[in-house]
């Protein structure tokens, strides 16, 4: 599927886990993929792995909290190659608590990457997409974001504002042919829940449709088809890649 | 640089309207059926087309073609 020649994309977070599994699909789909992340070490492994692959893509170093290394970044990208065509809104940490126990840091701290990230780097790349009169904006929530999780209610806050700010934004450039999106993972292995023990995992998966977890790639499927032709008509909408976990 | 023609070039470009009813007076909104977003384009167009920055609370009062024009002849000059 050779669809994304020639389009430039941007992954944020995509030095690991989920984010990486999305640029490496989008560099098979012939994407130019610019990743960014915070940690130079990271992004520079990442973009070895990729490139060793046969795939375009360039690694950036910024926090997408921080607005003027974004903007600096996107202007820089614009300037080199004439155009923006798909933001991946993928940054996004977890501090997990109980309410009860939770600290004002981490609350801040999960809602300003996650939520703030996404605002900041959708509110710097539309002006390249308003001036193309396309583009495609998909954002990374999460099932957490619609069911809540005890544990997690900074994080589900921050997946749930991604998905009303989502259609919101899709709302606002519906007219000039930017599209904007979510999805929404479920149970994904990553580094992160690599480490649960087993019987935890089946115990989750038992309580999936599809009696598995999902793995990084389902969640990438469903990115490349939202940024591609086959989703012309899909706006605002929040994709479920969770094996029918929620319906 | 003739800064009018270039300002009913960049409006007639952006808002797809005849250059006759890009008048002095004609409003944005009103007059030229602009929504406001293409009033956010078109101060991104005149941003770029001139090479300047102009703040969202100047942005703001620029609602005719009119007031663009003395704007931005205002701002060159500086």
């Amino acid at each position: 599927m050779k669809d994304l020649q020639n389009k430039q994309v941007i992954i944020t977070g995509a030095a690991r886990g989920i984010g990486l599994a999305i640029a490496g699909k989008f560099g098979l789909a012939g994407a130019a993929v610019h990743i960014i992340d915070l940690q130079e070490d990271a992004v520079k492994n990442a973009e070895l792995q990729l490139q060793s692959q046969g795939y375009k893509v360039k690694g950036h170093i910024a926090d997408v909290t921080n607005s003027d290394q974004i903007e600096t970044i996107f202007k820089n990208i614009a300037e080199e190659y004439q155009n923006i065509d798909i933001l991946i809104n993928n940054a996004g940490i977890t501090r997990d608590g109980l309410v009860m126990k939770m600290k004002e840091s981490d609350w801040d701290a999960v809602i300003n990457v996650n939520l703030k990230g996404t605002f900041i780097c959708t509110q710097k790349v539309c002006r390249y997409m308003l001036r193309q009169k396309q583009g495609v904006i998909i954002n990374i929530a999460s099932v957490i974001g619609i069911m809540g999780n005890a544990g997690q209610s900074n994080y589900a806050a921050s997946k749930g504002g991604i998905i009303a700010f989502t259609k919101s934004v899709a709302k606002e450039f519906a007219s000039r042919n930017i599209r904007v999106n979510a999805v929404a993972p479920g149970f994904i292995e990553t580094e992160m829940t690599r480490i649960l023990p087993q019987e935890i995992i089946e115990k989750y998966a038992q309580a999936i449709p599809l009696k598995r977890m999902g793995s990084a790639q389902d969640v990438a499927d469903a990115c490349l088809f939202l940024a591609s032709d086959y989703s012309a008509y899909i706006t605002g909408q929040t994709i479920h890649v969770d094996g029918g976990l929620i319906m | 640089m003739d800064v009018v023609a270039k300002v009913k070039e960049i409006i007639v470009e952006e808002l797809g309207v005849d250059e006759n009813e890009v008048t002095m007076e004609a409003s944005f909104i009103e007059d030229l059926g602009a929504d406001s977003l293409d009033t956010v384009e078109l101060i991104m167009k005149f941003e770029e087309e001139f090479d300047i920055d102009i703040d969202d609370e100047e942005a703001e009062k620029l609602t005719t073609v009119g007031k663009a024009i003395e704007y931005l002849k205002t701002k060159l000059a500086e």
